[in-house]
């Protein structure tokens, strides 16, 4: 390997988190290499995205050359390399969702957090995120639910036949959630 | 099973037959290991474990079961290409990441009955010879993965997998792998590039037969959730018994999904061919949105060609006679949807009724092959990015009616001249929707467009006489 410019940085990672993960490269003996999707989705689990520090971290993890975690990062759409809103809605831009007004969903969820929507832009600029940083928006291709279109999902969780009128409401329910776990800590 | 209940609200219809989607919605139905033994499970796996690998791909072939993901391809046939010399691992992986636009019915087995897959695959796995097998899952079912990991830790815990499998020398390890939201990923070569840790490129075929040279070079056999779960079915009722369900060379049942402007779109299993498309939009689904009437169906997910609502076929019968068939006289099976110049592919039913524009349908699905061309080949990479941006147009009220033709051209430039199968899957809705409804694209078309100085092709034009005038004068 090539020496590397800029010394590994220590990632911050919990003790809890370095053993997931070495968990997770030893179901691959055949080749530490194909355990990367897996080892970023745990560091994207953490900390939202996968920094410039993720990728050398996991490249030095896998015995890679930091190109090669960054030639996947930069792939994928599951891979975010800037921060995310502490809400992502990931909105299916398809068909059968489009067709059941996924595209006005996303207009609206835009209009209640002041986010130009005009600053989208496919594979050059996918996430919005609102000033506060409270919600970031990004169309996704087909969610595969769509008899109960429109779909979007919100962090983990997917919705069905969520509807434009309905957004203002989903997006107090979460509030009201997070509310809860804030007050709880 | 008379004795099973489903959800209020989420009972099948009574044309259904359900086998793979048995425990779907099913009353007091869970995740759990006990539940799913409770009611006769993994006794199949026993059964299996009693046979020679090769009796069980014998009656998975005798079976006629045909892939459901996409391709509809023998599994048993499949599952024989593996070189009899070979001396290196085999692996088995299935292909969970479900993302052809219009098809969902894997999401729910993966949600509701993991251990229905579970026991499929390492039915799939013995017969094939895997002792280590992978579900690659896409990145948007994060729920799913979480649900199949612990129904992996149960079974090891029961030694349905793991080491010594039930006291029999068979051993299987499951390996839930998460995509990261890559349609390409769908694509066999491209998953196992994938499953490698490398950007998703369809490696050519030939050489890269999976079944030969798949993940780390080692044979490798890639089957859809929903064909390793029909493979217990076929174990529980044997290969001819399996072959009688549904018709001939189209055996068995398949879920179908039907979304789109129908009164009751949601998924529906039933046995293959034994249902013409006219019952399951009218009477399954209840019927088109009132006062809408069918404009066009995409039969089996958005790669296939689609059919306009009052088209009329011919076809020829098996005794070489033809016949005219209408659309919704169409039944639901492999064979006759290919013969109507279109494919059952992955069970995808996207109705459209007479309320949508042409033109947006066509760029919609042209934004998502745009978006989705893993850009490894040129002609798809530029091609699909191309036909959306003519669309683009086209909706946008700009499109001249020469954008028509060149669709088509380009469309017919990406088909066959790509290393896999997405060449073909984005050119053919273009050539279709222009196929069928050519008058109506390019009425949403205008001469007058070519001619606006604003047109971005007359700026783009000028410019670059300009350029070429500055360049000449400079020489």
């Amino acid at each position: 390997m090539p020496p590397n410019p800029k010394p590994a940085t220590p990632l911050d990672l919990p003790d809890e988190l370095r053993q997931k993960i070495d968990a997770i490269v030893s179901r691959y003996p055949e080749s530490p290499r194909a355990a990367v999707l897996m080892v970023l989705h745990s560091l994207q689990g953490r900390f939202g995205y996968i920094s410039e520090d993720g990728i050398r971290w996991t490249a030095e993890r896998l015995g890679l050359e930091p190109v090669k975690v960054l030639e996947v990062v930069s792939f994928y759409p599951g891979f975010h390399q800037h921060p995310v809103g502490r809400l992502h809605f990931r909105v299916c831009r398809t068909l059968s969702c489009a067709m059941a007004g996924s595209i006005e969903l996303m207009e609206k969820l835009c209009e209640l957090k002041g986010i130009d929507i005009k600053a989208m832009h496919g594979h050059r600029n996918p996430v919005l995120v609102s000033d506060d940083g409270e919600v970031s928006v990004e169309y996704a291709e087909c969610l595969a639910a769509c008899g109960f279109a429109p779909v979007c999902m919100v962090n983990h969780d997917t919705h069905e036949h969520l509807t434009a009128d309905k957004a203002a409401d989903l997006l107090g329910q979460y509030r009201a959630k997070s509310g809860e776990t804030s007050a709880a800590h | 099973m008379d004795s099973i209940r489903y959800i209020a609200g989420k009972e099948p219809h009574p044309r259904e037959r359900r086998m793979i989607f048995r425990n779907v919605d099913r009353e007091g139905w869970d995740t759990r290991f006990a539940t799913y033994v409770a009611d006769g499970g993994y006794l199949e796996l026993r059964k299996a474990l009693a046979m020679k690998p090769a009796e069980v791909t014998a009656e998975v072939r005798t079976s006629g079961l045909r892939g459901r993901g996409g391709a509809g391809f023998p599994t048993g046939v499949k599952w024989t290409f593996i070189p009899p010399d070979n001396t290196k691992p085999v692996y088995l992986i299935c292909n969970a990441d479900e993302s052809e636009p219009g098809t969902f019915k894997d999401r729910y087995i993966l949600h509701q009955d993991p251990h229905q897959l579970l026991e499929g695959m390492a039915i799939a796995a013995y017969a094939v010879g895997a002792r280590k097998a992978f579900i690659y899952i896409r990145e948007e079912f994060p729920d799913a993965a979480r649900i199949l990991e612990e129904a992996i830790d149960e079974a090891v815990r029961e030694n349905i997998l793991g080491e010594n499998i039930l006291g029999t020398e068979f051993s299987l390890e499951i390996i839930v792998h998460r995509g990261a939201g890559a349609y390409i990923c769908g694509e066999e070569t491209g998953l196992i590039e994938s499953l490698e840790g490398k950007r998703p490129y369809p490696r050519i075929k030939p050489p890269y037969f999976p079944a030969a040279l798949g993940l780390w070079m080692c044979p490798t056999i890639v089957n859809n959730v929903e064909t390793l779960c029909h493979v217990k079915h076929v174990i529980a009722m044997g290969g001819s018994e399996y072959a009688a369900v549904g018709t001939r060379n189209n055996s068995g049942t398949r879920i179908l999904c039907v979304s789109g402007d129908v009164v009751k779109p949601g998924y529906y299993e039933i046995e293959v061919g034994r249902m013409t498309l006219g019952e399951l939009i009218d009477d399954v689904c209840g019927g088109m949105r009132p006062g809408r009437a069918l404009k066009a169906v995409i039969p089996g997910g958005s790669s296939s060609k689609v059919l306009r609502g009052d088209e009329t076929f011919t076809i020829r019968t098996p005794d070489g006679a033809s016949s005219g068939l209408a659309l919704r006289d169409i039944p639901l099976d492999f064979d006759t949807l290919a013969a109507c110049g279109s494919m059952a592919g992955s069970g995808g039913v996207i109705v459209i009724d007479d309320s949508r524009s042409i033109s947006w349908v066509l760029n919609n699905i042209n934004a998502f092959y745009a978006h989705e061309s893993c850009g490894q080949c040129t002609p798809c990479r530029e091609g699909a990015l191309w036909m959306r941006k003519i669309t683009d147009r086209v909706v946008e009220g700009r499109g001249t009616p020469t954008d028509i033709d060149t669709l088509l051209s380009i469309a017919g430039q990406i088909e066959g001249r790509t290393i896999c199968a997405f060449g073909e899957a984005c050119a053919w809705p273009t050539q279709s929707f222009i196929h069928k409804f050519r008058d109506e694209l390019t009425g949403a078309t205008s001469e007058d467009n070519a001619a606006k100085a604003s047109n971005p092709e007359a700026v783009a034009q000028r410019r670059y006489l300009a350029e070429a005038a500055a360049a000449g004068s400079a020489r």
